[in-house]
């Protein structure tokens, strides 16, 4: 079968150059100090300057508040809509959004939060005054949100569709009530559509650079922030590739954290 | 009466759910025909923007490149991408399929900034000058990954006997590739070329890093435009980019209905969509 080997070689060169090579010299990259020699500094000033762990900290923090404003829309929406009819068309539309570029939708909330958009016209409106919403802290972790949310609904409305509504039946018939059945058979069997959602919105709400600028007016700094800033504006390619192994280890923690409990027998 | 009620509370939290999503978008395209220069004050109905957009030729063929490379990147990534899923379908020890599985997802996984920035030490490393050649290899490598898991799905779903017979009747390997295998995962392979387009023409971050001066994307020339301000030439090319995007989708869920698939699978498929 040579044939075989010569259809799978370009998949193959793909991995290695585009995959495994890329992640080999980042790595290598994050030992390289300001002047070119191999050093752990970079470490050592991540771990050792307040400013670094600063940003860590307040990246990792904006990330879950931004995680939790989305499953807390997320979860009800999700629910909502496994009840209605035609569910699947309606699922294609809260998918829809996310065709479109994200820089629109970034654009967009800049004329939304602007002086007088209509975001500060209805706040106006109800005598709550105008406020500087734009390149706050706020707007950032809303519009983060806002760009997330379909990522979260979807995997949580899936694992309620697949939910045995028998067992939902059984409880109710056994007495226990709304609440009751909720919490201990519909929360804990759709952990898993949770557990993804958190991980596709968690992870890249560590990484995003370009809301920080257009949005938050780069008061937030992300890890991605900091990355595409050591790269692109101070040219500290190994500091950047040190922040950058250490995103790849938040994100492999996470995913770790989140990922699938072993099945058990149903 | 209870039910009712529940109802009405139930449906008025989709609605506002849906308004939440799609009222930004159509703000948006809303204030593409404003006659007034800003996104506040709607003045009186206009095409000026797109006529504005029609005449600037520098957008248009920045618009032209950006579908050229998808066109080409997709492309590629959708011969490689299937080669490879030919290959992971042949492999026949376990632990090494899911070696090679768990490789081919670490760049769907991967933030973009670190897919950036890796990329662009690996260019540098190797002397590629930054440019159309360095997006269209990144935007390649990329997409290869969603390829895979589009048509992976459809050679596990073949009937194995199929070869068996072909091989029986005396075909060489060429011919059962072609006669049998190919339309049967063609499916998976047009939906993988789809994905791997959107991909392409919505990127933003990976792009931002590896490209040069010389050439620009749609997403890397609307963030230096929207960092400037509000234009509503950019509003203008939102709506067109929208309506595309619909055909898209449209196009995308029709060629996905015609392929025999299960419910299950369906969901998978959505769940691929959207990363």
């Amino acid at each position: 079968m040579k044939a075989k080997g010569l259809y799978f070689s370009s998949y193959v060169l793909w991995l290695l150059l585009f995959v495994l090579a890329p992640v080999a010299l980042i790595l290598y990259q994050s030992f390289i100090g300001i002047n070119g020699n191999f050093t752990i500094t970079n470490y050592e000033n991540f771990f050792k300057i307040g400013a670094y762990l600063r940003m860590t900290f307040n990246s990792v923090f904006y990330a879950g508040l931004i995680t939790l404003i989305t499953l807390l829309i997320s979860y009800p929406t999700a629910y909502f809509l496994t009840r209605t009819k035609y569910k699947q068309l309606w699922l294609m539309l809260i998918i829809l959004p996310t065709w479109i570029n994200i820089l629109l939708k970034a654009y967009a909330f800049i004329g939304i939060f602007s002086q007088a958009g209509p975001v500060n016209n209805s706040l106006e409106w109800l005598g709550l005054g105008s406020h500087q919403l734009l390149f706050t802290n706020t707007s950032f972790m809303l519009v983060a949100a806002y760009i997330e949310l379909p990522f979260m609904i979807l995997p949580i409305f899936n694992a309620i569709d697949e939910l045995d509504e028998s067992l939902v039946n059984v409880s109710r018939d056994l007495g226990a009530n709304k609440f009751q059945t909720f919490w201990n058979v519909t929360f804990p069997l759709t952990l898993n559509g949770i557990k993804s959602g958190v991980q596709v919105v968690f992870i890249p709400s560590l990484s995003l650079f370009m809301l920080t600028r257009l949005i938050g007016g780069n008061k937030v700094i992300t890890l991605g922030t900091a990355i595409e800033e050591n790269f692109l504006v101070t040219q500290d390619w190994g500091m950047g590739s040190t922040i950058g192994v250490i995103l790849i280890a938040a994100m492999i923690l996470i995913m770790f954290l989140t990922g699938e409990k072993k099945r058990r027998g149903r | 009466m209870n039910t009712k009620k529940r109802h009405y509370w139930r449906n008025l939290y989709l609605i506002v759910a849906f308004l939440i999503l799609y009222l930004p978008i159509f703000y948006l395209i809303f204030y593409s025909f404003n006659s007034s220069g800003g996104m506040n004050h709607f003045a009186h109905f206009t095409w000026a923007h797109y006529q504005e957009i029609w005449s600037d030729q520098r957008l248009i063929l920045i618009t032209v490149q950006t579908f050229f490379l998808a066109f080409l990147s997709s492309l590629l990534a959708t011969i490689i991408g299937t080669s490879g899923a030919l290959g992971i379908y042949s492999v026949r020890n376990p632990q090494v399929r899911t070696l090679i599985l768990g490789l081919n997802n670490i760049l769907l996984v991967s933030p973009d900034v670190i897919i950036g920035s890796s990329f662009l030490i690996f260019f540098t490393v190797l002397g590629i000058k930054l440019g159309f050649i360095s997006v269209l290899l990144s935007h390649i490598a990329f997409s290869i990954p969603i390829v895979v898991l589009m048509v992976l799905p459809k050679l596990q779903e073949m009937n194995s006997s199929f070869i068996n017979v072909a091989q029986d009747l005396g075909a060489n390997h060429w011919q059962i590739l072609k006669g049998v295998i190919l339309p049967i995962i063609t499916p998976g392979m047009i939906a993988g070329y789809f994905m791997a387009f959107t991909y392409s023409l919505d990127d933003f971050a990976v792009t931002f890093f590896v490209t040069g001066n010389g050439f620009e994307t749609l997403s890397v020339e609307i963030y230096s435009r929207a960092r400037q301000g509000i234009s509503l030439e950019i509003n203008a090319l939102s709506a067109l980019m929208f309506l595309f995007s619909l055909v898209l989708v449209m196009g995308y869920y029709f060629i996905s209905k015609d392929s025999p698939k299960g419910k299950r699978k369906d969901r998978k498929a959505q769940q691929n969509l959207i990363r």
